[in-house]
């Protein structure tokens, strides 16, 4: 697989580590009255789609930047790659 | 019939043609006591260990394809108890006991072959951590030998005893671990049960379950509705798939393993050799052909192949201690379809849906466990009370911290 890094173009997989899922950037507030059941769901239960999938990716062999890949589980398809910076302050993740 | 040596003189006498099929093509009926969603390995053992052992009717198994034409079909073949944790030994165990007296049970060669299984030693760390895990499997019944270099050497001259970066320390033997025809297994479940009346139902895909006020009550397929007394999963690699029609989230990812098989070869290995510390492992069919294999690729698929840079991976690890390994040719490549849960041990439970039950995150290691995964889950469907080699794999232990993580990884399933 390559992946097309925003800032340093078309890269070899294998010089990134895999996380997962990226609704993992949607950490649950640990204040939260039911914060409990929501950070058992936020670290062990998952989606796990057959089809487009948005995960996260380090660039552990490069920049060190995370990014967030629109992947087709089933054909290994990337059609989108993108900051995951850029992802999570237009969610409202961080400012 | 039958199967024996004097049936195969018979046959080989009037030309082969009294065989007939080894198991029947039946159409769904409307009902059953109990549906079993999957016709891989563990779905038909469940089947048969469901009606020979628990004396249950009106099974039926249902295959969105063939038979034995996932996982079972797609693995390395090896079987071995050499597990460290308590809430898995005795599971595992209990499954190579099966294996030992399975053939004889189900009157069909399935060429079990106790040819032994060897994890190699690089360090004394690793001696120490296999010291505890061999103790570990003699407590709980299995067998387990720790082998020197000199000893190894012997067995195995073709090791590279000196690399560099992994000389060999040692090694921790289990004699009773191999391998066994894969398909065979899934051919011999499927005509076992057969035979006690189970309904094996090929070319019928799950597309939804009946579910009223928490109750499951059957299933929907591709090949109209069918209603259960208790509706049991077994998909392995599309769990999550299938679960999410019953509206589930599960703690699993799907992930793709390959693994690879050379030309054949006169013998050169006898049993199985793991490399851990190089993400590499091998032995060789009766074919002739080496067999092996190396990590999961590491992200989430659903296609049943992988990429090049694992397969690289694994071709350096068996170069740098099996460098005869470099004048085999590549014969073929493939991947399966992990379902990697969040702790590395699987799940075998009831779920919050009454009469519906998962069995299912068999990472990589579902193919050693086919006779008692089925036995187990036999188990619990027919006393609805998990069988008392199984009582860890629930799926509440994620929430309550009770996780069987044999490799210390925590909840990242690429890691396991």
């Amino acid at each position: 697989m390559i992946i097309n890094h925003p800032l340093l173009g078309p890269r070899d997989a294998a010089e990134f580590t895999y996380l997962g899922d990226a609704a993992l950037i949607h950490r649950p507030d640990w204040a939260a009255p039911d914060a409990l059941p929501q950070f058992t769901d936020y670290g062990y239960l998952r989606d796990n789609p057959a089809g487009l999938h948005r995960e996260l990716w380090f660039h552990e062999g490069g920049d060190r930047s995370w990014l967030v890949v629109t992947r087709d589980t089933t054909t290994h398809e990337i059609t989108s790659v993108e900051l995951a910076r850029d992802v999570a302050r237009r969610e409202g993740r961080s400012t | 019939m039958r199967y024996s040596g004097l049936r195969v003189i018979k046959e080989a006498l009037t030309g082969h043609k009294g065989w007939g099929a080894a198991w029947r093509d039946p159409d769904p009926q409307p009902a059953y006591d109990y549906v079993i969603i999957g016709g891989g390995g563990h779905g038909l053992a469940t089947a048969y260990y469901l009606a020979k052992i628990y004396g249950q009717k009106r099974i039926a198994v249902l295959e969105k394809g063939w038979i034995g034409g996932g996982n079972v079909g797609r693995n390395t073949t090896i079987i071995r108890s050499n597990y460290l944790l308590d809430g898995s030994e005795p599971f595992y165990e209990f499954s190579l006991k099966l294996w030992e007296g399975l053939e004889q049970d189900l009157n069909y060669n399935a060429m079990v072959s106790q040819r032994g299984i060897l994890n190699l030693i690089h360090s004394d760390a690793q001696r120490d951590a296999f010291i505890r895990r061999g103790n570990a499997m003699i407590l709980n019944g299995a067998d387990a030998d720790l082998l020197t270099t000199a000893q190894i050497k012997e067995r195995y001259p073709f090791l590279n005893t000196d690399n560099a970066r992994f000389p060999i320390k040692g090694g921790l033997a289990q004699h009773r671990g191999g391998t066994v025809r894969h398909d065979a297994v899934a051919w011999g479940y499927a005509r076992a049960a057969d035979k006690l009346g189970v309904d094996i139902i090929q070319n019928c895909e799950v597309t939804g379950f009946l579910i009223e006020d928490g109750v499951c009550k059957g299933v929907e397929t591709s090949r109209g509705t069918i209603k259960a007394g208790k509706v049991a999963s077994c998909v392995a690699g599309s769990s999550s798939r299938v679960m999410a029609k019953a509206g589930m989230r599960l703690p699993i990812e799907s992930h793709v393993l390959q693994a690879f098989v050379s030309e054949g070869l006169k013998p050169v290995l006898p049993g199985v050799i793991t490399f851990g510390a190089g993400h590499f492992y091998c032995s060789q069919s009766d074919k002739g052909g080496l067999v092996f294999g190396g990590d999961i690729d590491g992200y989430n698929s659903y296609a049943q192949r992988g990429n090049l840079p694992v397969v690289e991976d694994v071709c350096e690890g068996g170069m740098a201690i099996f460098p005869m390994l470099g004048r085999a040719r590549l014969l073929r490549m493939w991947g399966g379809i992990m379902d990697m849960s969040m702790d590395g041990s699987p799940i075998i439970d009831r779920t919050h849906i009454e009469r519906l039950y998962f069995n299912g995150g068999w990472c990589y290691g579902g193919f050693k466990a086919t006779p008692a995964s089925g036995y187990v889950y036999a188990h619990l469907l027919a006393k609805d009370e998990p069988h008392p080699t199984a009582i860890a794999y629930r799926f509440d232990r994620f929430n309550r911290g009770l996780m069987i993580d044999e490799k210390g990884m925590g909840n990242q399933p690429n890691l396991h």
